[in-house]
C-alpha cells in the first residue's frame, strides 16, 4: 500500500513543478490583470508596428482645408487643426512613445542595475558613493533635467530621451541595491562563498537571477513612467519636434481647441492612459507570476 | 597525506574583533587547537559565545572590517591574513562548511544538480557532464532516494532533512580536508537529526577528514566528537576529551550548561535550572573572567584579569583560577 502511494508522489513531485518556469504560460491565462495589461501593451506595440507599414492617411502631409473634420468614413476619430488624420497620428505616435520607453528604461536599466549590483557586491565607500550619487541624481526631476539638457543641447527626441533614462538611473539602482543586499544576507549566499565563489560570481550567478523578477516588474513600471514624462515633455515642447507626431504634442496641440473639439485631446489622452494602464497591469501580473513562492500556490 | 601524524589544521592564539554598531567587539580571544585527519572537535556555548565567529574565521568569511589576530595553519600553511582570491580556491575544496538552515542554505532558483556540483566545476578540471555524474553519486551517497531522477529538481521540492543532505553532499564534493558543521541539525527535528549525524560521522570516518561540529546542545556533542571544547564570552573555558569533560566538569559555566539540560524522568513541575544573569555585552566585556558575573564561586581576583588555562590531567584544561572549589567533590555534576 505505501510503496505505490510514495512511488506516485514521487513522480507527481519532480514532473509538473520540474521547473518553476513550466506553467508559467498556464497560469499567465489564469491571471485576469496580467492577461489584461499584456493586451493592452500588445495593442501598443501593435500600433506601432502597423505604423511602420500602413496608415491610413500620411500622418505628416498637411490639408487645411479638411481641418477639423469630425468622424466620418475617411477619417475614423476625424482630423486636427492642420487637417492630419487623427488615426494615422495615433498610429504614428505610438512609434515615438515606445522608442522613448525602451530606450530611456535601456539606459535606465543597464546602468541603474550595474551601478545597483556593484554597490551592494562592494559595499563600504564605493555603495555610500554610489548611493550618494544616485541622491543627487535623484534630487532633479525628469522635466528640469530636461529643461537643462534642452538649454544646451537643444530641445528634441535624443533630448528627451536623455534626460528620462538619466532620471530612471537612480530608482533602479536603489532598487537593485536593497533588494541585492537582502539576497547577499542571505545563508546560500555564505554557501556560495564558502564553496569558493567570488563576489563577481556570486552576483551573476545567485544575486541577479533573484532579483530579476523585481527588476522585470520595476522595468514596466519604469516604462509607463517614460511614457508620461515623454508625454509631458512634448507637451511643453521639449520633447518630440514637429512635425514628429507624438501623444504629448497632439495633447498640447489641442489645448488651444479644448472648447472647440475636445475629443482632439481626449484621444491622445485615451492613448497615453492605454500605455501606462496595460504596463502598470503587466507589472503587476509579472510580480505574481514571477514569484516562485506564489507559483507553488496557485 | 603523507604525515598522517602532521597536524592538518593549526589554530594559535586566535583572536577576532568585530566592528559592530556599538563599537569594536573582541569576539574571540585566544582560541588554540589543534586537529589530525579523522579527528572531531566539538564547539559548544549559548549563543553569541563567538562559536560561528571562530567557524567563519577559519573559512575566512568575517567581514572586511573584522580584525583578525593569531594563527591558522592548514597543513603548515598561514591562513590568516590570505588575500581573497587565494582564499576561494580553498573555500568548497580543502575546507568546507555545512550551514544550519537547509532551508535558505541552498539558492531556491538553481536546481539541486547544479549545486551540488558547482564546486567540482569550480575547483577540479572534470566537464560538466561528468560533473553531473559525480553530483548524483555524491547524492547517492547522502542518502537522497532516487538521486538520478531528482537531480534536476529544485529545492524546495524537497524535505529538510533532504536538503540538510543535499548541503552536505555540496560540501563534501570535493573531498575536503576539514569539515566545518555549524548547528547542522538545528533546524531539524529530533529524528532526523540523529540520521544526519550519522551520516556525517559516517563520512568523515570513511574520507579521513577532520570535522569541528558547533552545537549547543551537549547531547550531540556527547554522542559525535572525540574533543570538545566549552566556548563562553568568546574564549575557550574548558576543553578536553568529550569523556573526560563530561566525567568531570572543571569550568562553574559547563556545570551549569549541564545543569541546565532537561531531563527525561524529571518530577512533573520541575523547573529548568538556569544559569542566573546573562551573557555578556562582547564590545563590553569585564577585565577578567568572563564568566565572573555569573559564577557562584566568583572572588575579588578573578576580576582583576583573565584566568590562565589550569590543565586538571590528560590534556583537559580550565580557563579558571578557582577549580579547588569547582572540582572539589571531583567536578561530578549531577
Amino acid at each position: 500500500m505505501s510503496a505505490p502511494l510514495t512511488a506516485a508522489a514521487g513522480t507527481a513531485a519532480i514532473a509538473p513543478g520540474a521547473r518553476p518556469v513550466t506553467g508559467f504560460w498556464r497560469r499567465a491565462l489564469r491571471h485576469r490583470s496580467f492577461l489584461l495589461g499584456a493586451v493592452l501593451s500588445l495593442f501598443v506595440l501593435g500600433a506601432a508596428l502597423l505604423s511602420l507599414v500602413w496608415t491610413p492617411w500620411s500622418a505628416y502631409d498637411i490639408d487645411v482645408a479638411s481641418k477639423l473634420h469630425p468622424p466620418s468614413a475617411a477619417h475614423w476619430l476625424g482630423t486636427d487643426v492642420l487637417g492630419r488624420d487623427i488615426v494615422s497620428l495615433l498610429l504614428v505616435g505610438a512609434r515615438s512613445t515606445i522608442m522613448v520607453g525602451v530606450i530611456a528604461v535601456g539606459i535606465g536599466l543597464s546602468f541603474g542595475v550595474g551601478l545597483g549590483l556593484v554597490a551592494a557586491a562592494r559595499k563600504g565607500w564605493t555603495e555610500e558613493l554610489i548611493m550618494r550619487m544616485s541622491d543627487f541624481t535623484f534630487a532633479f526631476p525628469a522635466v528640469l533635467s530636461a529643461i537643462m539638457l534642452a538649454a544646451v543641447a537643444g530641445p528634441g527626441m535624443v533630448t528627451s530621451i536623455t534626460a528620462i533614462g538619466i532620471f530612471q538611473i537612480p530608482t533602479f539602482v536603489r532598487v537593485t541595491r536593497g533588494s541585492a543586499n537582502a539576497i547577499w544576507a542571505r545563508e546560500f549566499v555564505l554557501a556560495a562563498r564558502a564553496a569558493g565563489k567570488g563576489s563577481f560570481r556570486i552576483t551573476i550567478e545567485h544575486v541577479l537571477p533573484n532579483i530579476l523578477s523585481i527588476l522585470i516588474v520595476q522595468a514596466t513600471i519604469q516604462f509607463a513612467l517614460a511614457i508620461l514624462a515623454e508625454a509631458a515633455l512634448s507637451y511643453l515642447g521639449l520633447g518630440t519636434q514637429p512635425p514628429q507626431p507624438s501623444w504629448g504634442r497632439m495633447l498640447n496641440d489641442a489645448q488651444t481647441l479644448l472648447f472647440q473639439s475636445p475629443m482632439l485631446a481626449v484621444y491622445p489622452g485615451a492613448a497615453i492612459a492605454i500605455a501606462v494602464l496595460g504596463l502598470n497591469l503587466l507589472g503587476d501580473g509579472l510580480r505574481d507570476l514571477l514569484d516562485p513562492r506564489l507559483a507553488r500556490e496557485r | 597525506m603523507a604525515n598522517a601524524d602532521a597536524p592538518l589544521i593549526e589554530v594559535k592564539d586566535l583572536g577576532v574583533r568585530l566592528n559592530t554598531s556599538r563599537g569594536p567587539a573582541q569576539a574571540v580571544r585566544g582560541v588554540s587547537f589543534t586537529l589530525r585527519r579523522g579527528e572531531t572537535l566539538g564547539l559548544v556555548g549559548e549563543s553569541g559565545c563567538g562559536k560561528s565567529v571562530t567557524a567563519l574565521a577559519l573559512m575566512g568569511l568575517l567581514p572586511d572590517s573584522a580584525v583578525i589576530s593569531g594563527s591558522i595553519r592548514l597543513e603548515g600553511a598561514e591562513l590568516v591574513g590570505l588575500p581573497d582570491a587565494a582564499y576561494c580556491k580553498l573555500r568548497g575544496n580543502r575546507i568546507s562548511m555545512i550551514f544550519q538552515e537547509p532551508m535558505t542554505a541552498l539558492n531556491p532558483m538553481h536546481t539541486i544538480g547544479r549545486q551540488v556540483a558547482e564546486p567540482l566545476l569550480r575547483h577540479t578540471s572534470v566537464s560538466a557532464a561528468e560533473a553531473r555524474q559525480e553530483a548524483i553519486a555524491l547524492l547517492d551517497r547522502v542518502g537522497l532516494p532516487d538521486a538520478s531522477k531528482r537531480i534536476d529538481a529544485y529545492p524546495h521540492q524537497f524535505s529538510g532533512g533532504q536538503r540538510q543532505r543535499i548541503t552536505i553532499a555540496m560540501a563534501l564534493a570535493c573531498q575536503p580536508d576539514v569539515l566545518i558543521a555549524d548547528e547542522p541539525t538545528t533546524a531539524l527535528d529530533v529524528t532526523i537529526q540523529g540520521q544526519i549525524l550519522d551520516l556525517i560521522a559516517d563520512l568523515v570516518a570513511e574520507r579521513g577528514m577532520a570535522m569541528i561540529l558547533i552545537s549547543h546542545d551537549l547531547g550531540v556533542i556527547a554522542e559525535n566528537v572525540a574533543r570538545m571544547m566549552v566556548m563562553y564570552g568568546g574564549t575557550v573555558v574548558e576543553s578536553g576529551e568529550t569523556q573526560a569533560v563530561f566525567t568531570r566538569m572543571g569550568h562553574p559555566y559547563t556545570q551549569g550548561l549541564f545543569r541546565a539540560r532537561p531531563r527525561l524522568g524529571a518530577r512533573k513541575g520541575t523547573r529548568l535550572t538556569t544559569i542566573a544573569g546573562t551573557v555578556p555585552e562582547l564590545a563590553d566585556l569585564p577585565a577578567g573572567c568572563t564568566f565572573a558575573d555569573r559564577c557562584a564561586i566568583v572572588e575579588a581576583r578573578c576580576r582583576a584579569a583573565l584566568p590562565p588555562v589550569v590543565d586538571v590531567g590528560g590534556s583537559h584544561g580550565v580557563r579558571c583560577i578557582r577549580t579547588d572549589v569547582s572540582m572539589a567533590d571531583g567536578g561530578v555534576v549531577a
